[in-house]
């Protein structure tokens, strides 16, 4: 009995332990639950705004709309830089396992050359991180439609059509309407300390040189947005919603590109700079600097052999040397030293000198051009046939502070503030100059000789051609002194509101109007009977010009015989001229390297110039040529 | 005389069905179904291929049901047999797939082992407890954790840490309601915390990177992170009410892993927000609960742990994924209940539930 209820109840017993543990186990799994549901709480509750905003920057992605860029006009609208679209074939190396197989496959779809590789690789080291970079540009529809039947195979590969910049004049004018070319690490800087940062997503060339340097920021325009849906691999499902960009403004110019390709040629192979500016107003009319380049050639990056012509030449034609080239004026320094005189009242026109083609000065001898002299030569004189020893003695008379502060005044040794990135100053000499110039004491004292040569235009005097043509400007506009541009006009790409950029003059020099006169007349005079008299010969105008020379080195003494000196040795031509005489409407400076004389080399030049801007006339056998360059 | 055949034939096939949980699987797979047709919306094939796999599914949970307890107990040791054989086969002949070694070619398709076991494991260990049930002793404990080990080692070394953790929790839970004392338990979990360090280094590269992303995803943000951080943000941007069906766009737009096997709980909960996490929670403990009453009114001993330890697995396959999702667990491969994408598993969970059907509804006639 007792055994039988012992064994009924082991069974009952065990029963009871295993709903117990089940019971138990019951109770983990609410609890489980429990944690699931307060952790799901968690997320989908508390957290909810925090993951909505991630879930939201997962899903939209904002693509930029790069903006048109501003077109570049010259003065009569003739087009000087505009934009063309074209497909250019895209990789982005970081989608890209193997560039090298990638591109050695693409090459049997499309033309790769080795010049396109050597430039994806020149770009590639410059690149930003993410961007797609061009292993072809121009794409023909026919390279196109062949890659799209072939897209599967090249991932990260993509034909993209981009709006290229395109300079129709080619090398005319290069040197002041610039180019753009692909963004590098230092305009990443320069974009960040702009605060342009958000407006430069998406744009991938930027304004170098020039102009397009300069109005950078005018001509970019403002980026556009669209907000799109991206899925997880980062393909655009669908656009919702979209801001559309602002194209840039386009700059009209004061620049007229006729002009500026007469006076190119007129250079012919030479180097040199001419800068013309309108009195008036300050505009450039033409900004020379020979040789020049194409800059088309650095639209799409700028292939390595390009690059190693144009840098290596030792003809520097990446030189802008209408401003960064700074030389001794020569001879075309006498009519401002001339004016000096007549302002500080050292002379007056009709005192003479004897001049006996020779000024002896603390034992050295410093000789004029003729040998023996030009006689009895007054101020009139002096310019006309340009007389050394009239300003050996003036520069003598007057002292190097009193010269320094006259040209200091005109803008000499000085920057323009011409709308152009990069000028030079020049060197305008002067005690205070010399000091800051020099380390060691003995160099840093002035000498009297050193005051003699520059009276004449040579010695520390050094000067950009752009600040020649000013000066000779201002004594053609009587003393009132602008500031050369080149931009005439931007209009706003939205409103077709034009800002002018109003004439500013930079100052007004109290001259005396007889005094400006009078080397006005000289001036003139040097284009009837003078040194340029025979460039001049039967001009349909009255001009007023000066030539000059500018030493390279000094002989010491010796004779000076050009054919007898290397090329890079002879002296540099020099030329500065307004015209009409009576009412000037052009002032100009022209420099000619290793020209030789400023009458035989330089003043043809200002020749063909001024006959072409006040006559329309063409240069003989130099019939224009149509541009003919495709897009 | 018809009619009473008939009568009888109704019987025999409806009487095995236990009702309650039959509501719970088709209201959870008519869940699943949709979830699937959210998550695979690129891709109709599998919405119907799921249609089929729950069919087949229902069919071998009623088939099931129909095998009275004693019957099954008859498979307990061939089924475990021929399991550990065929884990030792894909030991040396397996299939690498991924670096793991799961699957066993049988040339016209794959199968793979170690889901076989995760029935034979508790249906072995609740045989050879019941063979033993009035003379439990300490080495028959011994023997049921050796019998569970041998299959638990075989699959860990596969690798599928996932699997083993499912097959061992399984023994586990028969051993437990098999009346392991509990000094044991205790010093087993003390052990255990000990051996924690030495664990550690036994694991695999990817699996401890697994636990140090679930302590910190945005360490490998692009790398083993990514689940945890998509499957979250997918959560957590359902909110309360959820985007809607069909509007997650975490889910639409590609940015959840595995969307519609593993971490379709993701899915779900992104489109359904908190609301719908309760009714899924709740759905699931009903099912965990009905499965606990069957094992606590269970007749025979071996039914009785038998059902205890179906029923509690299923809620650690729940537990696992959805501690998983939603970053409380590491990245383990545990699919989701009548909810993720895949056959294979739908029919292991079948069986499962058919045997519970099998131990609620023949308690009568046993005890009769």
């Amino acid at each position: 009995m007792l055994g039988r209820h012992s064994r009924l109840d082991a069974p009952d017993r065990e029963l009871e332990r295993f709903r117990f543990r089940v019971g138990l186990a019951g109770f983990a799994v609410f609890v489980a639950f429990a944690l699931l549901a307060a952790r799901l709480f968690h997320l989908q509750v508390v957290q909810h705004d925090y993951y909505s905003t991630r879930a939201e920057d997962n899903r939209i992605s904002l693509v930029p709309i790069v903006p048109n860029r501003g077109v570049i006009l010259d003065r009569q609208g003739t087009v000087l830089a505009r934009n063309y679209s074209a497909f250019t074939l895209e990789i982005t190396p970081s989608r890209v396992e193997d560039l090298e197989a990638t591109i050695d496959g693409l090459s049997k779809v499309i033309e790769v050359l080795p010049k396109d590789r050597k430039r994806f690789r020149r770009l590639l080291e410059e690149s930003k991180t993410f961007e797609s970079l061009p292993i072809r540009t121009r794409l023909s529809e026919e390279e196109v439609a062949r890659f799209a039947a072939n897209r599967y195979l090249f991932p990260g590969v993509e034909v993209k059509a981009r709006l290229f910049r395109h300079y129709p004049e080619g090398a005319v004018g290069a040197h002041a309407i610039g180019y753009i070319s692909r963004i590098n690490k230092r305009d990443l800087e320069i974009i960040e300390e702009s605060e342009q940062t958000n407006n430069y997503k998406g744009t991938d060339h930027i304004g170098k040189s020039g102009l397009e340097q300069k109005y950078e920021f005018q001509l970019h325009g403002e980026t556009g947005y669209e907000q799109v849906e991206i899925d997880a691999g980062g393909r655009a499902v669908r656009s919702l919603s979209r801001t559309p960009p602002v194209p840039g403004n386009n700059l009209s110019l004061t620049l007229d590109i006729r002009l500026q390709e007469i006076a190119e040629k007129a250079f012919g192979d030479r180097r040199g700079a001419l800068v013309a500016i309108e009195p008036a107003t300050g505009g450039i009319l033409a900004l020379v600097s020979t040789p020049t380049f194409d800059p088309n050639l650095f639209v799409d990056g700028i292939r390595s052999d390009d690059w190693d012509q144009l840098n290596n030449s030792p003809d520097k034609p990446l030189l802008n040397r209408a401003l960064n080239g700074a030389y001794p004026p020569g001879s075309t320094f006498k009519p401002f030293m001339a004016l000096a005189a007549l302002e500080t009242g050292k002379r007056t026109p009709g005192q003479a000198i004897s001049d006996p083609g020779v000024f002896n000065f603390g034992g050295h001898q410093f000789r004029d051009d003729k040998k023996g002299g030009h006689g009895l030569v007054d101020m009139h004189k002096s310019i006309v046939v340009s007389c050394d020893t009239y300003y050996y003695l003036l520069a003598n008379d007057m002292g190097i502070d009193a010269i320094a502060r006259f040209m200091g005044q005109i803008g000499f040794g000085q920057r323009t503030g011409v709308d152009i990135e990069g000028e030079s100053p020049g060197v305008l000499p002067s005690p205070e100059w010399k000091k800051r110039r020099f380390r060691r004491p003995e160099q840093q004292k002035w000498f009297a000789g050193e005051t003699i040569s520059i009276g004449i235009g040579q010695g520390y005097n050094s000067y950009t051609p752009i600040q020649l043509a000013q000066a000779t400007a201002t004594i053609a506009n009587n003393g009132i002194m602008y500031r050369p541009h080149l931009v005439k006009y931007i209009t706003d790409s939205r409103t077709g509101e034009k800002t002018m950029i109003e004439p500013e003059p930079l100052r007004i020099l109290p001259w005396k109007r007889q005094n400006i006169e009078v080397i006005k007349k000289a001036m003139v005079g040097v284009n009837i009977s003078g040194t340029s008299a025979r460039a001049f010969a039967g001009a349909g105008y009255t001009s007023a010009g000066k030539t000059g020379t500018s030493q390279v080195f000094s002989l010491k003494g010796a004779e000076y015989k050009e054919s007898r000196v290397k090329k890079e040795l002879r002296d540099h031509a020099l030329f500065i001229a307004y015209a009409p005489a009576e009412a000037p409407t052009i002032a100009l400076a022209v420099l000619v390297e290793n020209g030789g004389f400023g009458a035989q080399a330089a003043a043809p030049i200002a020749r063909m110039v001024f006959d072409y801007y006040l006559l329309g006339k063409l240069p003989k056998g130099a019939a224009r040529e149509e541009n003919v360059e495709g897009d | 005389m018809a009619e009473q055949l008939a009568q009888r034939a109704w019987v025999r096939l409806v009487k095995p069905i236990d009702g309650v949980l039959l509501l719970l699987t088709l209201a959870l797979m008519a869940v699943g179904l949709t979830t699937v047709h959210s998550a695979t919306a690129d891709n109709s094939s599998r919405l119907l291929a799921q249609a089929m796999n729950m069919s087949v599914g229902l069919a071998v949970m009623w088939a099931v049901a129909q095998l009275p307890p004693q019957k099954l107990m008859r498979f307990a040791v061939p089924l475990y047999l021929a399991g550990v054989v065929l884990l030792i086969l894909v030991f040396f002949v397996g299939i690498k797939v991924n670096g793991a070694r799961r699957w066993l070619s049988l040339g016209f398709t794959r199968i793979q082992p170690s889901e076989i076991l995760k029935i034979a494991v508790p249906l072995m260990l609740a045989w050879y407890f019941h063979k033993h049930e009035a003379t439990l002793k300490a080495r028959h404990y011994a023997v049921a954790c050796l019998l569970l080990l041998v299959p638990f080692v075989l699959i860990a070394k596969q690798p599928d840490l996932g699997t083993a953790i499912l097959v061992g929790a399984a023994g586990f839970y028969v051993i437990f309601l098999g009346g392991l004392p509990w000094k044991v338990i205790v010093g087993l979990l003390a052990a255990g915390a000990a051996a924690a360090p030495f664990a550690w280094t036994m694991l695999h590269d990817y699996q401890r990177k697994r636990i140090l992303t679930l302590i910190d995803p945005s360490s490998d943000p692009l790398g083993a992170g990514y689940h945890i951080i998509q499957a979250t943000i997918a959560i957590g941007s359902g909110g309360s009410f959820g985007k809607g069906w069909l509007e997650g766009t975490q889910t639409h737009l590609e940015f959840i892993p595995e969307r519609h096997t593993d971490f379709i709980f993701a899915v779900y909960a992104e489109e359904r927000g908190l609301l719908g996490n309760a009714v899924l929670l709740l759905l699931y403990l009903l099912l965990i609960g009905r499965g606990l009453m069957i094992a606590a009114n269970a007749s025979t001993f071996f039914a009785r742990v038998l059902a205890g330890s179906i029923t509690l697995s299923l809620f650690t396959y729940v537990f696992v994924n959805v501690g998983m999702v939603s970053g409380i667990l590491p990245v383990v491969g545990v699919p989701l209940p009548y909810m993720s994408y895949g056959g294979t598993a739908l029919v292991t969970l079948s069986v499962g539930v058919g045997i519970l059907m099998s131990i609620q509804t023949h308690r009568m006639l046993v005890r009769q």
